[in-house]
């Protein structure tokens, strides 16, 4: 019994998100072989070298894996997969990409982000957005799972590296192409990723008040979203929605403002670790789902808030 | 050009979920259902590309039980020309409806098949990647953006941190995102008119497609439930909660 588990990186460094999802692979039974690619990566190849669990480390030295095209990974990783029997990503939109194309052409079912292994074919994940709670059992011969990152606590880093091992990329298609990439230029923290994320609702009035937001973010080190309502509303991008039809995050705090809470929010947010509410209407349905409710004018507050911090 | 479009048929997103007592699943029964609302943004863009004279035929395509055949008219009446309906009563997963689909797609050889990114019900993200396995095409998963430029097409993905974007050769297989576009509302008269567009109905038998489960949901339960908590007087009390009882700032 073996895992192949998928790392990513970026800017020099093992990504957090994989980080976390490869500590899922300490609950399954035998060795841990890494996969991990792209051209002149060597520090982050001996820094995933060390990350403790892991046997054996693949890396694929070649610039076209620089930006991943699913068809190619699916390809490299179907190249390697005769004897594994688990393959492992965290949920990231890279492995959300490949993972199921993968599951498909070695013809099982994907069991995705799961949130715990309860044994070598049951796992438990969430649906619904979190509103419910799924223990699923698989009966495909390989398993192909991936893993919602907050659920799990980062791997530790040994003190010595694994063997490594290089691989060729051998028979890639030639039906898709990289373009181009356009990383939103902040200095903050991405959503969903973010250990604190403070969100803003149709409370706010307009787009320019998320300035206010901006402030405060900027002194925590947190994420900027917001609630569908003001989404819809026109005040900020889709990108900045939490919620059901948006990104479900699960930070170490949740600051929401002016946001009254309707299930399609709190479906995207509930699982935080410790929520805080801000509104004027105390009858807001937030405040039930918040530990530390605040009522008042976000507008007096929030610049306040920003003082204090 | 022919687009094919799956529309899956779930629990409305603004209704509130209820696990059943037995923890067998959630409760569907008497609960308003909707057309998933990554379909719908997949039907808007298909008709939106008709309309630019991109396309001349969208198909839509659902699987499911005998009500499903209502999500179909729902796309009908948004614009799209002809139903498919795979019938079955089974709990059918992503690997057997990216099958069923894979062999519609070889009698009906569509130019693009556009699905949304994951349905609201199960949150799986799966099917549009393995469709696209399954028939050897190029993906472009969580698309913001999609510009076809004669046998290629351009998709702007939503990716962690920002946007890539990709050229694939087409045939292809596009999965929305949110930012796409906003889906437009049935007008009376296309309602009316979409009770006359045909729907094909099929079962899983036609396409040879054996949909037998091979992931056995143990039980189904609600998450915890969030005690409220305390209120605070003001920032500074709120401030200071945070750092030395909460210890997250």
């Amino acid at each position: 019994m073996t895992t192949l588990f998928f790392i990513e990186h970026a800017n020099g460094q093992v990504s957090d998100q994989s980080l976390k999802a490869i500590s899922a692979t300490s609950q399954i039974d035998g060795d841990v072989h890494g996969l991990i690619v792209g051209s002149d990566i060597d520090s982050v190849i001996a820094e995933a070298s060390k990350i403790e669990g892991l046997n054996k480390l693949m890396h694929v030295d070649d610039d076209s894996f620089n930006n991943i095209l699913a068809e190619n990974l699916t390809q490299l990783i179907l190249n390697i997969s005769g004897d594994y029997e688990y393959f492992l990503a965290a949920a990231t939109t890279t492995g959300k990409n490949v993972m199921p194309r993968l599951a498909a052409k070695l013809d099982v079912s994907q069991i995705s982000e799961i949130i715990a292994i309860e044994g070598p074919d049951t796992f438990i994940r969430t649906i619904y957005a979190g509103n419910a709670i799924a223990t699923v059992q698989t009966s495909d011969p390989k398993k192909v799972l991936t893993v919602r990152p907050t659920a799990f606590k980062s791997a530790v880093m040994g003190s010595s590296g694994c063997e490594i091992t290089k691989i060729n990329a051998e028979n890639m298609p030639s039906i898709s192409e990289f373009i181009g990439e356009e990383l939103t230029k902040s200095d903050r923290p991405e959503l969903t990723s973010a250990k604190t994320i403070i969100s803003g609702g149709r409370g706010m009035q307009n787009g320019e008040n998320f300035e206010l937001l901006d402030k405060v973010a900027e002194k925590l080190g947190a994420a900027v979203g917001a609630s569908r309502a003001a989404v819809d509303a026109g005040f900020v991008p889709n990108d900045y929605q939490v919620g059901q039809t948006g990104k479900v995050v699960a930070p170490e705090l949740y600051i929401a403002v002016g946001i009254s809470g309707a299930i399609q929010h709190l479906a995207g947010m509930k699982d935080s670790k410790v929520i805080v509410a801000i509104n004027k209407d105390e009858e807001a349905p937030i405040f039930d789902v918040a530990d530390y409710g605040l009522v008042a004018d976000l507008f007096q507050v929030l610049p306040e808030l920003e003082q204090a911090l | 050009m022919k687009i094919l479009v799956p529309v899956k048929r779930v629990i409305d997103p603004y209704v509130n979920i209820r696990v059943k007592s037995d923890e067998t699943g959630v409760e569907t029964e008497n609960v308003k259902m909707s057309m998933n609302p990554f379909c719908e943004i997949a039907v808007e863009e298909a008709i939106r590309l008709k309309e630019a004279g991109k396309a001349e035929e969208i198909i839509a395509v659902s699987i499911g039980n005998q009500s499903c055949q209502e999500t179909i008219r729902t796309a009908l009446a948004m614009g799209a020309d002809r139903g498919i309906h795979v019938l079955t009563e089974k709990k059918i997963e992503p690997i057997s409806i990216a099958k069923i689909l894979s062999k519609i797609c070889e009698q009906e050889s569509p130019g693009l098949v556009i699905s949304g990114k994951q349905a609201i019900d199960g949150d799986n993200n799966q099917t549009g990647q393995m469709l696209a396995a399954l028939t050897d095409m190029p993906q472009g998963t969580f698309a913001s953006k999609i510009e076809i430029d004669s046998d290629k097409v351009k998709v702007t993905r939503e990716i962690d941190g920002g946007l890539q974007t990709v050229s694939l050769n087409m045939p292809a297989i596009i999965t929305t995102d949110l930012r796409l576009n906003e889906p437009r509302y049935a007008s009376l008269p296309n309602i009316m008119k979409a009770k006359k567009k045909p729907i094909d109905q099929k079962s899983p038998e036609d396409y040879g497609i054996d949909v037998t489960p091979r992931v056995n949901v143990l039980k189904v339960i609600e998450p915890p439930k969030r005690e409220a908590g305390i209120k605070v007087e003001n920032i500074s009390e709120l401030v200071e909660k945070l750092k030395n009882e909460a210890g997250v700032i």
